[in-house]
């Protein structure tokens, strides 16, 4: 009957809870929990995804730690989006193996860092440093904050000084209003 | 009625939304794959790599020889290459140098490539390892730079050339570097 269509079960075309077996097979309680504690245990197999070969790590874990952390601020120019120490491009793998020769032969990491960026240029950094062509991506949110705020200030301090009240209403004003109460004695 | 100073005021919202609008349209006709090379009238990195097949090979003191030429960055795995090569054979017939470094390749395919195709390289070096490729900042083939006399980069062509657009662009720089 599973899998039937689902109407026509009876005269007035409804269905009834309770009429026919239900579309998915019920777990008990026990092969439910059964199921949600393996898909937890699953989760513990998700290592971030790393790029890097065991081949290409330093035996000295204070240099491998510099070169992760350089690589990581590296883009990528294949893939752009990632860096060299999560893309899998030949290139990115170059890049990486060069990063790990210039430690081992002495380099700090801002000489590291200088070496990669005279070739491909400041794109290849993942965090643009202050130029002048990206100085309006740096103040631009800054600027925004202080117009927002200015503009919350002029506001809150409008709000506090309350509506004015009207000025008191003259002679002339007065006669009119009269006037137009009263118009049928005119 | 006149516009009064209040009135100004509201508008300014509009203004800067329109100036910021214009700002990121303009930005929408940038291409994010062109990555603009910092060596642009900067000598050529120093190498020396042997021929593919033990042929001559290429230096970059080769490239100071006085004359505009065309540095192509080329492997014979690279499909936009194939797309690429009757254009610098047409380069070459035209008079232009063409020097090309086969990047990551193995030694016979390139050659057998190269008897297939033609060759439109005056001299070839083999960059078995990427590192020349990487000094020059070639992130992907084919790319192309122009070189001067004195040995240095004057432009750069990222990805292949494969329209006569393209092509005239290309003959058009040279012509005006020759100048």
């Amino acid at each position: 009957m599973r899998g039937a269509p689902t109407t026509g079960g009876n005269e007035t075309g409804f269905r009834r809870a309770d009429a026919r077996p239900p579309l998915t097979p019920t777990l008990s309680r026990k092969g439910r929990s059964g199921i949600l504690l393996s898909l937890l245990l699953l989760l513990l197999l998700a290592f971030p995804a790393v790029a890097v070969e065991p081949e290409e790590m330093l035996k000295d874990p204070v240099l491998e730690t510099r070169a992760r952390e350089i690589s990581r601020n590296l883009r990528c120019l294949v893939c752009q989006n990632q860096s060299i120490d999560d893309s899998n491009a030949q290139l990115a793998k170059d890049l990486r193996v060069i990063v790990r020769e210039r430690l081992t032969a002495g380099d700090s990491d801002t000489e590291v860092i200088a070496f990669v960026r005279a070739r491909y240029g400041d794109f290849v950094l993942l965090k643009p440093p202050v130029t002048g062509a990206t100085a309006v991506l740096w103040l631009a949110p800054a600027g925004i904050l202080l117009l927002a705020g200015i503009g919350v200030l002029l506001f809150l301090r409008r709000r506090k000084s309350g509506p004015a009240t009207p000025a008191p209403l003259t002679a002339a004003e007065k006669k009119r209003l009269d006037e137009l109460g009263g118009g049928d004695a005119a | 009625m006149a516009l009064t100073r209040r009135h100004l005021l509201y508008l300014a919202p509009l203004a800067l939304f329109l100036v910021l609008a214009a700002y990121l349209l303009a930005g929408l006709a940038l291409d994010p794959r062109h990555v603009p090379s910092v060596l642009i009238d900067k000598p050529v990195p120093d190498f020396a790599l042997e021929g593919i097949e033990g042929g001559d090979g290429l230096s970059s003191k080769d490239l100071a020889d006085g004359e505009i030429k065309l540095v192509n960055f080329f492997a014979s795995w690279c499909i936009p290459c194939r797309a690429e090569h009757p254009f610098l054979m047409r380069l070459k017939d035209s008079g232009v140098k063409v020097y090309g470094i086969n990047q990551r390749d193995k030694p016979e395919d390139a050659a057998a490539w190269l008897v297939r195709l033609g060759n439109p390289f005056a001299k070839i070096g083999a960059d078995r390892k990427g590192r020349v490729s990487i000094d020059f900042g070639v992130y992907g083939l084919p790319e192309s730079f122009i070189v001067d006399g004195v040995g240095r980069i004057r432009y750069k062509v990222t990805g292949p050339i494969t329209n006569a657009h393209q092509y005239d662009d290309l003959v058009a720089q040279i012509e005006a570097l020759r100048k």
